[in-house]
């Protein structure tokens, strides 16, 4: 960790986005994790992202549980909501703040051992609800924070940085997030912004439980031969399916690319998602085909990163549950007690 | 007092001059009169005959690296060599007359010189400790304090400026931006895991592909207009990238390198120690 303050001297060009803030305006602290940690890297990505968004930081809530990865939302948005919950409580914790207020845009910042062990159930209900957030797994496959034991994510026959080999089956949390109906499902690399930095923007956007699984390389104690969550081996193995683009608003599209390769997605809040498809035959529409194939090249030993799946007409719990729309807080004493006829028109429907 | 009306006059290369312009001289009746000259070089006593060549500002013609003047034998250094000048030029043109004088009396040539020895010394004591001090103040310059302007004014001899205290000149020297502490950065060592991009605080650091210098200022993250100014790249680095960093805006912090943990980033304090005159006093 570092003991000095970063000091506030900024680039005399660094821009500002339209709501007048420089990304710098976006940081927190100065982050008390081991220099290298791919964690840091994901912090910056989400200040990246929020910046080009434009979006306020008091409008954004960060929620995480306990661990290494959950210590990271005081190193961004210093000026935002957050909640650190109980170890693997997260999504619950998440997913009452969001019913009580849905104004909010909900950053569930989350590790491997955080939501693949203690809090796999929680990780699993809060995506089959569609609960309306973002939710980022950093995945470094070892407990860092207790000196590198094997993690519920750690691939069968890596090695432990004292080289001892992983004989458990890995918990793949994107197949999980598919198959539990996430509507937004990505993979990226802390190494990567140029992928990781749009796929964030684009989960921002999403209306519906948006999912990414992004390899953050623990530096003190999984990135040694052997280890397949290393910067080298990941680097090696990614094979990123598409390279995402994120526009906001009604903004007019201008094909740069080949027409054939490109893959234009609007979502619901009239963001543009703009895929330009490095695999061609892959299709992030296709729930069903994105399983099949990720099995397919995880058995060939490739990392698949990028837009997994998108269905960019998703619900979410809101829809389902068919709630109010203002927070609750807002709610004066005549909404929250109906007066006695509102009591007998139901009584009397039920007769 | 009578004045002589003169105008300024520029030659082609800038330089001002003031010539008389023939008018009648003024006279100005006063009751005091405050003398405030400048001052320049004047050679009159030196004899035109022995081989010194004069410029046509009357100035002896002087070798601005050697200090030698046209007659091999006089040597000229600080107000004297090129006008007036503050006392670290005259050092500094006393010690290369010095090396000058010393190859002439030994038959060398004068234009050979030796090359100044500069080292670069890590400063890395601990995981995150430096033998200097990185943690930059954010205070802006402070003002020397005066002498009240009451007892100033009452006596001509005064010192006006007071001059820090220790703590004033403590906060000040914190301002410091540690510009003899370099950056040096090692490509095998790097894991290329981004973590000196994301501390940095003025974005001056960028891994990229590499390119021409042009293209390559353009596409950091954050463009390097300053091109007096070189880059400092890398070597290729695993990924076929390379490190790009503009010095330009470096604060020598040192939180690239706090944050590095491979060690491939260094802070190294850069040492010029000047070449001296005589060979037994010559490192190299």
């Amino acid at each position: 960790m570092t003991y000095i303050t970063k000091p506030k001297f900024r680039h005399p060009e660094l821009e500002q986005n339209a709501r007048g803030f420089t990304r710098r305006d976006y940081e927190g602290k100065v982050s008390t994790l081991c220099a290298g940690c791919g964690h840091d890297s994901i912090s910056a990505a989400i200040i990246q992202a929020v910046y080009e968004l434009d979006l306020e930081p008091h409008r954004i809530a960060k929620m995480s549980g306990i661990g290494c990865s959950s210590k990271t939302p005081d190193y961004f948005l210093g000026a935002s909501h957050g909640f650190n919950s109980v170890h693997g409580r997260m999504p619950s914790v998440l997913t009452g703040a969001n019913l009580a207020n849905r104004d909010l845009i909900y950053m569930g910042v989350s590790g491997d051992g955080d939501s693949a062990s203690i809090g796999l159930g929680q990780f699993a209900h809060s995506i089959r609800r569609g609960v309306d957030m973002v939710y980022i797994v950093e995945n470094n496959g070892v407990y860092g924070l207790t000196k590198g034991q094997f993690s519920a994510t750690s691939d069968r026959g890596s090695r432990s940085k004292r080289g001892v080999v992983n004989h458990d089956a890995p918990i793949d949390m994107v197949a999980l997030a598919l198959q539990l109906g996430a509507t937004y499902v990505g993979r990226s690399f802390s190494g990567d912004k140029h992928q990781l930095v749009p796929l964030i923007k684009g989960a921002i956007a999403h209306h519906g439980a948006a999912f990414i699984d992004c390899l953050s390389p623990c530096v003190a104690f999984n990135n040694h031969e052997g280890s397949t969550k290393s910067y080298d081996y990941v680097r090696e193995h990614n094979e990123a399916v598409n390279f995402l683009d994120v526009i906001t608003g009604r903004a007019p599209i201008k094909l740069d690319q080949e027409a054939g390769a490109l893959a234009i997605v609007e979502q619901h809040d009239g963001s543009t998602l703009r895929l330009r498809k490095i695999h061609t035959d892959y299709d992030p529409s296709d729930r069903v085909g994105a399983m099949a194939y990720l099995t397919e090249r995880a058995a060939a030993g490739e990392i698949v990163t990028g837009l997994l799946y998108v269905d960019p007409n998703a619900e979410d719990h809101h829809d389902y549950l068919n709630t109010v729309e203002a927070p609750l807080n807002t709610l004066d004493s005549e909404a929250l007690i109906p007066s006695a006829s509102a009591l007998d028109k139901i009584n009397a429907s039920l007769r | 007092m009578v004045f002589e009306k003169v105008a300024a006059v520029y030659s082609a290369d800038g330089r001002r001059s003031l010539k008389p312009t023939g008018e009648p001289d003024e006279h100005y009746e006063c009751d005091d009169v405050l003398v405030a000259v400048g001052q320049e070089n004047a050679f009159p006593w030196i004899e035109r005959d022995i081989g010194l060549d004069f410029d046509q500002w009357d100035m002896p013609k002087v070798d601005p690296v050697t200090f030698q003047s046209s007659n091999p034998k006089v040597f000229f250094g600080g107000d004297a060599a090129f006008g007036p000048k503050n006392i670290i030029w005259a050092v500094a043109h006393g010690h290369d007359a010095a090396i000058s004088i010393d190859k002439f009396v030994h038959g060398q040539s004068v234009e050979d010189r030796p090359p100044p020895m500069v080292t670069l010394v890590s400063q890395k004591m601990g995981i995150h400790e430096w033998a200097y001090d990185n943690d930059l103040s954010n205070d802006v310059r402070y003002k020397v304090p005066l002498v009240d302007k009451d007892v100033a004014l009452k006596d001509v001899r005064t010192e006006v400026e007071l001059g820090f205290d220790r703590k004033l000149g403590y906060a000040e020297a914190q301002r410091c931006l540690n510009c003899d502490v370099q950056t040096v950065f090692s490509a095998p060592l790097c894991i290329e895991c981004d973590a000196c991009v994301d501390i940095c605080p003025m974005d001056c650091i960028t891994f990229t592909e590499n390119g021409e210098e042009e293209a390559l200022r353009a596409r950091l993250n954050a463009p390097a207009h300053n091109t007096t100014q070189d880059l400092y790249v890398s070597e290729t680095l695993k990924t076929g990238r390379i490190m790009a960093k503009d010095e330009d805006v470096c604060l020598h912090c040192g939180l690239c390198a706090e944050r590095c943990p491979t060690g491939a980033w260094d802070m190294q304090r850069f040492t010029l120690d000047i070449t001296h005159a005589d060979h037994r006093c010559q490192q190299r």
